[in-house]
């Protein structure tokens, strides 16, 4: 990969001359990246910075730390541990009921009707949810949904008589459920590809049972990809702001939506830059997730690609 | 042996069963629940949904986003190919060095959240009003950064199973400018790679929520969201089209997708 053989690139040069014409092409090189970097660097680095940089300034400008201890005020804190509540519970969720829906699809083989019908399906609740998702639900499950006058007409259950869980913390948890499994089927389906049928064969041959083959065959083949699978989870539900958005209009359990009023209302003077800092903390949390992820990343490809 | 790998095929076959029933009564739950919801007090909202003149004059809204979204697809996926196709394949082949670092910026976003990008954005945007508008379509800009890894990822898996220093270097040699190896040798070895970076492009700008409502822009999902607040109906009966449309359109590529897959095999 960084062998370069041919071109200007890899010549070996002695004579300044060659150098020089050397180095002109190099410049000539450079410039072929310029175009991406550029863009990068105006939509990409400067929403960065100017996150970081707000995060340590005071409304005039001047760097402060105030920002960041606000972090520690109550309600910022609690939204925090609601979010991180949320993704946690969600993805571990998530993970195991697609994790079982995943393997399930995959023993009906690559190219069957049940695997298309799955994954596509899969597909469009994964990344295509946010506020659909949360009107599916409104219709669901909400004051006049489908499912809470079926159950109040017929069965006399008033699923909302302890209050309007849609709208909080349960009813998120219910609704993220709906785009984390499909995410895992998503992602956890490659790794189960990659188990080959031979290996259980070998374990049958050899005189072990089906339980054996799962707990010391395919169970530590599986396990880096499942727990990075169950971050990749976390760092979604983390993430995500629409579905939330379009559900919860009242108050902002959860951080995302605490930066959503930091952004609209200005009514806390001496605070402009406090969504800021609730950025830079999400920031923290997703990166060091991710940062996992990809460790564990690097594990599976070494088996199972 | 055979009898047990008989047990074990039936055992598979049930489970598969049970799952997949579950998983499509759980799925299907919802869609169901739209239609009974939209359809409670009569057909009137679906006959309003596809009477496509009716529908501009009582929402204008959602023709705006429907508008705007439409747009937005177009440029967000010819923005990031056009970014990305010819700096990953030139990095590959003359700055060999530098693919780490694109490889390493380009999957950045996936640690930026969307809610966080946008806190950022907001005093980019406002140069972008000062200098082209501030019209919704202006979003691509945006919508690019959040596809980059997705597109990422799968141009460089495409490039990965050519060896496109070889060919490149039999064009080159041939005579062929570096625009001809990009247009007549690089794209068309790649071309299944490409067409899946579009779509996942495409299938995230049509999602997109979070950016285009807090800049204040109108895409379909902020059109939807604000209908949802006047007549919770029709958004209701848009957004079971907008998963429908979807889910159609995902499950028809996924026959493309495969049969791309068993043509690089066989060849």
């Amino acid at each position: 990969m960084t062998a370069p053989t041919t071109g200007t690139l890899g010549a070996p040069t002695t004579t300044a001359v060659r150098g020089g014409r050397r180095h002109r092409s190099r410049l000539r090189d450079l410039l072929g990246v310029v175009p991406f970097f550029v863009y990068v660097v105006i939509f990409l680095f400067v929403p960065t910075i100017v996150v970081v940089v707000g995060a340590f300034a005071g409304d005039d400008g001047r760097p402060t730390l105030d920002n960041i201890s606000a972090l520690a005020d109550d309600y910022i804190v609690e939204a925090f541990v609601r979010s991180i509540t949320l993704s946690a519970a969600t993805a571990v969720l998530g993970a195991v009921l697609g994790a079982v829906i995943a393997y399930a699809v995959v023993t009906a083989g690559p190219d069957s009707l049940v695997r298309r019908l799955v994954t596509s399906a899969c597909g469009v609740l994964a990344q295509f949810g946010g506020v659909t998702l949360a009107f599916a639900f409104i219709a669901t499950i909400g004051f006049s949904g489908f499912v809470t006058v079926f159950l109040k007409d017929s069965l006399g259950i008033d699923i909302f008589s302890g209050g309007v869980w849609l709208f909080e913390l349960p009813g998120l948890v219910l609704v993220y459920t709906y785009f984390q499994v499909p995410l895992m089927v998503i992602v956890f389906l490659p790794a189960l590809d990659g188990i080959r049928p031979q290996w259980r064969e070998a374990t049958e041959s050899l005189g072990g049972s089906t339980w054996y083959y799962w707990r010391r065959v395919a169970a530590p083949l599986l396990a880096p990809a499942f727990l990075g699978s169950t971050l990749l989870l976390f760092a979604n539900a983390f993430s995500a702001y629409a579905t939330a958005a379009a559900l919860v209009s009242q108050g902002a359990p959860i951080v995302p939506l605490q930066i959503r009023s930091a952004l609209t209302s200005e009514v806390l003077l001496g605070r402009e830059n406090l969504g800021k800092a609730m950025a830079l903390g999400m920031v923290l949390v997703v990166a060091l997730v991710m940062w996992l992820y990809g460790l564990l990343q690097r594990r599976t490809a070494r088996w199972l690609d | 042996m055979a009898g047990l790998r008989q047990r074990r095929v039936r055992r598979q076959r049930a489970l598969r069963w049970i799952v997949v029933t579950l998983f499509a009564v759980l799925t299907l739950l919802p869609l169901v629940a739209m239609f009974e919801f939209t359809t409670r007090d009569g057909w009137d909202t679906w006959r309003v949904f596809f009477d496509w003149k009716a529908l501009g004059e009582t929402y204008p809204i959602l023709w705006t986003g429907m508008k705007a979204s439409f747009w937005l697809v177009l440029l967000s996926v010819a923005l990031t190919l056009v970014l990305l196709v010819p700096t990953v394949v030139w990095v590959r082949l003359r700055l060999p060095r530098l693919r780490r670092v694109v490889e390493f910026v380009s999957l950045l976003p996936l640690t930026i959240p969307a809610i966080v990008l946008v806190v950022g954005l907001a005093p980019v945007y406002a140069w972008v009003v000062y200098f082209v508008g501030g019209s919704s379509v202006t979003l691509f800009l945006a919508y690019t950064v959040l596809a980059l890894p997705f597109a990422y990822r799968s141009i460089d898996a495409g490039l990965s199973a050519i060896d496109v220093r070889t060919l490149s270097e039999a064009a080159r040699s041939l005579g062929s400018s570096w625009a001809t190896v990009m247009w007549r040798v690089v794209l068309p070895n790649i071309r299944s790679a490409v067409l899946s970076a579009a779509f996942l492009t495409v299938a995230l700008v049509l999602g997109e929520f979070t950016i285009a409502s807090l800049l204040n822009r109108a895409n379909i999902q902020v059109a939807i969201n604000q209908l949802g607040k006047s007549s919770a109906t029709m958004s209701v009966a848009v957004s079971l089209a907008a998963l429908v449309l979807a889910f159609v359109l995902l499950f028809l590529l996924s026959f493309a997708g495969r049969r791309r897959n068993r043509e690089r095999k066989t060849s």
